[in-house]
């Protein structure tokens, strides 16, 4: 049981990871100018859910699964992911605004944030691993 | 000079033309194959007939008239389901007889008025509160606030390429990567084969016949009755200038300036911007990576064009090319004595060679300098004077800085609590940068170009210490009287920057020129060693480009995608009931009618025109027709044009039927009883429209859209609106017009609002529209026909200048600085398509912009510092121009010296932006403190780190002693004014305005002149085309300065107010404005009466003044004690203490008291 909790927190972990990969891609390409700002901002807007669900998913895993300094760690970013999400103004066109991202430094704290998380669910990743080889190993 | 058939082709007739080369063939100048397009490719342009096939894009259009009609039966026909007398088919002009007059009371315009409302009075106002927040980024507070100027952006890229936003099935219509990929031969061959799809999209538009040549046809320069001068005065280079380069190598007869300390070649390893030739070129070139460049992309000629096939193109050319000069002033020009500029350029490289320069007038030359404009380009000869360089003029510009304005004014201290008369008598000049008076006098003018530090910092912790934001203030299509024109067949520019040429570039030697923004050492191209001005060889340091600041170019076909589009305007009115009832139609139809022919264009202009209530009607105006058709689509919800084709009409060819139609519209609709508005479906169908072209499209909307999308809902509650701890809703409620918005943007449509409204029109969403697609929005609160005349006085005359006034469509705007300054926020009306890169589909001439920068890497090794601003745009006659201004600033190490530079009134504009975005992301009371915390800190810093012996009081250097006053000013002014009664939509309006006017007009609406005006007299008068205009002192807005029996004008930008003592001289009453006695001064008078004294004569020669100096029109009030407009006028008074905001002197104790905390 807590084998597969740990199975599956891995998979989300590592599509986290491509997700936080993949923002950082975008985002520097943006810096280079590869691609506008719309194009950008909507590519990214469409996983912000995803992202958050994810997080959450994961959350609630160890929630349920009572590991709590796990849960501990895992809170904090899915409260931001949340935070973030809920506190778009009703004109922007999503958590990355096309309008906004070049301005105070926007892009700059995107790419930061998106570095931060990437780091944070590697962590995580190893985290998952180990737990889970002791958890196939206590079985 | 020029040949007589060159010049007027140019237009001006006056125009100097110069030939590339020794040899000037006049015949050659016709030819120019790469440099313009005319009349040769204009054919070609529009090759097909207008009945080529509309595109078969996704179904988006119908596939042909009128076919595809939803299953709802939107488009209906039938003149019995319409309740318009016109039905498609049927001509417009047998209009139905009109029963009765409308009736005038407008139904729903009994909107409370923010009329005087006397707010409790309060003992002592508490005075503002200082929060944590502040500009500058604090230990506390490690998530950087929203608008520091601190925070280091992020690094820029490499020149970059740029792409719009994905485009919706209808562009389809240009294939990009064909025209990217096409190796722009030498001729005009782009155009006339262009890719197939470009052609059937064109089918809009006219077929060519009877197109003349544009291609050389000069475009009036507004305003241009400059006094016979000439600002490329071919004179001996100028000397003194300090060559920034390293010593050069060449014999030079007196060495190196004593001063000057070598600046060392290019430093550091090349940052990204030095490498060759970014991936934006290959982008360009290939079209692959940005395939969805639409055809408008010019930017990307901007940014870059390293297409070996451009380059490759130019080669031929080179024999057949010309340079010409098309200098406004041209009359005068006289090239200076060949022999002298032969005589002893080339032994010298440019930073010496003025030490050799003879003496001569050298006396004369302060004078001079004193007398006129730091900026214009007046006729002073650039040649040193000839008593010798001294040392101050050969020292690069530290140095000369201290010794020749050895700012002691600048710096003196101000005890604030105790000068009271702060105020200037006339209007706050602009400071001056300390540079070597060679380089101040071809820097650019400030009124274009103004930073708010004259001193640049060495480094971000110095800039951080001074606490004072670092931006610049933009105008840069401001009407020029003088503006020189260089069409040429390679436009200089740096090959890895792509900063064109200017005049703080070195010459290290004859053929090599350094860039000052990325100090990479460039080439100079064989065309460019002629200068026409003098018609001599080897001078590249003599042309007009290294001679101006500001300049223009037409630009040649590699700075094109598609052909220039020519000039379309369409017209969006609002028709429902509310509409009716203000009676603008009337005004807007008679405006248009008469400055039909002012529009600016060419034989290509189209025009169109689309009504709306809760249906949109089209108008078809196609040639042919008798009279006008008016085709109605009910379905809004699926909004799709009836006739593509025949909407947006040549205007040349379809006048008369335009005029029909203007003149019938205003009765058309005039017993409408439809209230409704279906402003969002309307807006999409313009944009349908205009896609294809691009264009501007003009909306007059009278109330709340609130039938389909982007329906919107009243959102302001009146009662809170004084009492309200905070202001809600400042920000847009849906996202549809931004979205709407950028996909104009990306199909180069800009759009312009008119909000003539009594009522809650939520600007704050409504004007994402125009933000960011680079439109304007004008807003006329409680318009009415007959209720406000000076409303639509204003209204009429704003029209007129709004439909002729200049134009630029297809622009973008380029801002480059020097390495190691980079570019953090834009303000403004604009799309940021990339870090420095501002979309504009239309530029206007009243457009200002600003911009914040942070310092990325240390100046330390740097005197002075660049910024360029170069936008590229498509005149309205079809030619592609840029327009490059460049500004040169020193950098300084310390805090003194960057206090002694900084520019009051632009840190106020500056700060104004900023706080705009503040109270949008976070809230008001955070953007009020912001704006106090400013000023705190400025003095603060200056306090600690600059004065040497601590006094008593509130101490201030000179050049920030209105600092504090024009801070509360701002609190005090309507977009940001709390505790008094202001509807939202003013203050929405108002921040639009403090964001996207151009400084001088923005320190007028923050803070308002006041002049005495019953005492003019000729003393110290202007005199300006023989009219004498007299110059009252301005007066402290305080009404202790007004007195009974006085008489007041307060200029506030957009309106003026004349206030007239209750005692006031019976002389002023009679002679000026025509009535016996105080009491006989009518109620609503808004026109000075034409009388025949001299009192009047100069009262109105004063106020016709003013209002020359704007481009808008300001109305004038005349009001008593008792009017209803007092309470606007005596909110004006800043100085004073109102029920709910502080007096000038309680908001300086409360500085000091934050100060010496």
């Amino acid at each position: 049981m807590e084998a597969a909790v740990f199975i599956l927190s891995l998979v989300d972990c590592c599509a986290l990871i491509f997700l936080s990969v993949y923002f950082i891609i975008t985002l520097s390409d943006l810096e280079c100018d590869y691609i506008n700002a719309r194009a950008c901002c909507s590519k990214l807007n469409k996983w912000v859910i995803p992202e958050m669900v994810g997080q959450c998913l994961s959350t609630m895993l160890m929630l349920i699964s009572m590991h709590w300094f796990i849960f501990l760690l895992n809170l904090p970013v899915a409260a931001w992911d949340i935070y973030r999400y809920v506190k778009v103004p009703m004109g922007n066109m999503g958590v990355l605004d096309p309008t906004e991202i070049h301005n105070r430094g926007q892009l700059k704290s995107h790419m930061k944030e998106a570095m931060i998380k990437l780091g944070y669910h590697l962590l995580c990743f190893f985290i998952y691993l180990y737990s889970m080889i002791l958890a196939l190993i206590n079985d | 000079m020029s040949t007589a058939g060159f010049n007027s082709q140019n237009g001006t007739g006056t125009g100097q033309t110069y030939a590339n080369g020794p040899s000037q063939n006049p015949v050659a100048l016709q030819q120019l194959p790469g440099v313009s397009y005319g009349m040769t490719h204009q054919p070609s342009y529009n090759p097909m007939p207008a009945k080529a096939p509309p595109p078969t894009g996704p179904g988006l259009y119908p596939s042909a008239p009128y076919q595809p009609v939803p299953p709802v039966s939107s488009y209906q026909p039938g003149p019995q389901i319409t309740s318009y007398p016109s039905s498609p088919g049927q001509p417009l002009l047998p209009r139905p007889p009109l029963s009765g007059p409308p009736s005038h009371t407008p139904p729903q315009s009994a909107s409370p008025s923010p009329g005087p409302r006397m707010p409790p009075a309060q003992a002592t106002p508490p005075p503002p509160a200082v929060s944590s927040s502040s500009y500058y980024p604090s230990p506390q507070q490690p998530m950087a606030p929203a608008w520091q100027y601190n925070t280091a952006p992020p690094p820029m890229g490499p020149p970059t390429s740029i792409s719009t936003p994905p485009r919706g099935p209808v562009a389809n219509h240009v294939n990009p990567a064909a025209s990217l990929a096409e190796p722009l031969p030498p001729s005009s061959a782009p155009y006339s084969t262009a890719p197939p799809p470009r052609v059937s999209q064109s089918v809009t538009q006219p077929p060519g016949p009877g197109m003349p040549p544009t291609s050389m046809l000069g475009y009036t320069q507004p305003g241009t009755a400059p006094p016979p001068m000439n600002p490329m005065v071919p004179n001996t280079y100028q000397p003194g200038r300090p060559a920034y380069g390293p010593p050069p190598t060449g014999p030079s007869p007196i060495g190196p300036p004593p001063i000057m300390k070598p600046t060392p070649p290019p430093t550091g390893p090349p940052v990204a911007n030095t490498t060759p030739p970014p991936p934006k070129g290959d982008a360009q070139c290939g079209g692959a990576v940005n395939s969805t460049v639409p055809p408008t992309e010019s930017d990307g000629q901007e940014g870059d064009i390293e297409c070996p096939g451009a380059v490759a193109g130019n080669g031929p050319q080179a024999s057949n090319s010309y340079n010409h000069v098309d200098n406004k002033m041209a009359g005068l020009a006289q090239p200076g004595p060949p022999g002298r500029h032969l005589g002893h350029y080339p032994s010298l490289p440019p930073g010496y060679q003025n030490a050799s320069a003879p003496h001569g007038t050298s006396s004369m030359h302060p004078a001079m300098q004193a007398a006129m404009q730091p900026y214009t380009q007046a006729p002073q000869p650039y040649q040193q004077p000839p008593g010798g360089p001294g040392p101050a003029q050969l020292s690069p510009s530290l140095a000369a800085m201290s010794l020749q304005s050895s700012t002691p004014e600048a710096l003196r201290v101000v005890n604030l609590l105790q000068e009271r008369n702060l105020l200037p008598p006339t209007p706050v000049p602009a400071p001056t940068p300390c540079l070597p008076q060679d380089l101040q006098k071809i820097n650019c003018n400030p009124e274009v170009f103004r930073c708010t530090l004259t001193s640049i910092p060495q480094t971000q912790s110095l800039l951080n210490k001074a606490k004072m934001p670092l931006g610049l203030l933009l105008h840069p299509f401001k009407d020029l009287s003088q503006l020189p024109v260089v069409t040429s067949s390679t436009i200089v520019r740096c090959r890895s920057c792509r900063t064109y040429i200017n005049p703080f570039v070195s010459f290290l030697d004859q053929r090599r020129w350094k860039c000052n923004l990325c100090y990479r050492v460039n080439d100079v191209p064989e065309e460019f060693m002629y200068n026409p001005v003098s018609r001599s060889y080897g001078e590249p340091h003599k042309r007009p480009e290294v001679q101006n600041a500001t300049i223009e170019f037409i630009a040649p076909s590699e700075y094109m995608l598609r052909p220039p589009q020519p000039a379309v305007y369409l017209f969006v009115l609002d028709v429902s009931h509310n509409a009716v009832e203000t009676g603008y139609l009337n005004v807007f139809c008679q405006s248009l009618l008469d400055n039909i022919n002012a529009l600016p264009g060419d034989s290509r202009t189209k025009v169109g025109f689309i009504t709306f209530d809760s249906t949109i009607h089209f108008y078809n105006l196609q040639e042919g027709l008798s009279q006008p058709q008016m085709l109605i689509v009910s379905d809004i919800e699926d909004i799709f044009l009836p006739t593509p084709d025949s909407l947006l009409v040549n205007l040349n060819e379809c006048k008369e039927l335009v005029q029909d139609l203007l003149k019938s519209l205003p009765t058309l609709f005039g017993k409408t009883m439809e209230t409704q508005s279906a402003l969002g479906s309307a807006l999409q169908a313009a944009f349908k429209l205009l896609s294809p072209t691009g264009g501007r499209m003009s909306v007059f909307q009278t109330q709340l859209p609130n039938l389909g999308v982007g329906a919107l809902q009243s959102r302001e509650d009146p009662n809170q609106r004084a009492s309200a701890k905070d202001i809600q809703h400042l920000s847009p409620a849906t996202d549809f017009y931004k979205k709407l918005a950028l996909d104009c943007s990306g199909q180069q449509v800009a759009v312009d609002l008119f909000l003539l409204s009594a009522q809650y029109c939520d600007l704050a969403s409504l004007g994402c529209i125009s933000r960011y697609s680079a439109g304007s929005v004008y807003y006329y609160p409680s318009y009415h026909h007959q209720h406000s005349p000076a409303q639509v006085e204003r209204f009429q005359k704003d029209l007129k200048r709004y439909l002729t006034r200049k134009i630029g469509f297809e622009a973008v705007m380029r801002i480059r600085c020097t390495k190691g300054l980079s570019i953090h926020t834009f303000h403004g009306n604009f799309f940021v398509r990339s870090t420095d890169l501002l979309s504009l589909p239309n530029v206007n001439p009243d457009a200002g912009f600003a911009v914040q920068m942070s310092i990325e890497d240390n100046l330390d090794d740097m005197q002075v510092v660049s910024f360029q601003a170069a936008l590229l745009y498509t005149s309205s006659k079809g030619e592609r121009r840029i327009r490059v201004h460049t500004l040169c600033l020193p950098v300084v190490s310390s805090l003194s010296d960057i206090f002694s530079g900084a520019d009051v009134q632009a840190m106020t504009g500056l700060l104004a932006c900023m706080a705009v975005d503040r109270s949008v992301t976070a809230s008001l009371s955070d953007a009020r403190d912001a704006m106090t915390n400013a000023a705190i800190d400025s003095l603060t810093s200056y306090r600690q780190s600059v004065l040497t012996i601590q006094q008593p009081g509130l101490l201030a250097p000179a050049c920030l002693r209105l600092f504090p006053l024009y801070i509360l000013a701002l609190l005090k002014q309507k977009a940001f004014r709390t505790g008094t009664s202001t509807r939202l939509d003013d203050r929405v309006f108002a921040m639009c305005q403090l964001k996207y006017q151009p400084l001088f007009y923005a320190m007028l609406m923050i803070h308002p002149a006041l002049y005495r005006v019953d005492d003019l007299t000729d003393e110290g008068a202007l005199n300006i085309n023989e009219r004498t205009i007299p110059q009252p002192r301005v007066l402290q807005l305080s009404v202790e300065k007004l007195s009974r029996e006085g008489a007041f004008l307060m200029d506030t930008g957009t309106v003026m107010y004349l206030w007239i003592g209750r005692n006031c001289h019976p002389n002023f009453l009679t002679q000026v404005l025509g009535v016996p006695n105080y009491a006989a001064v009518p109620e609503n008078l808004y026109l000075l009466p034409e009388l025949d004294t001299a009192e009047s004569q100069r009262t109105r020669a004063f106020v016709c003044w003013l209002r020359d100096q704007r481009p808008f029109y300001p109305s004038l009030h005349v009001i008593r004690d008792e009017s209803q407009l007092k309470a606007n006028f005596m909110q004006n008074m800043i100085e004073d203490r109102t029920a709910s905001a502080l007096s000038y002197y309680e908001f300086l104790l409360h500085l000091q008291q934050q100060i010496s905390k």
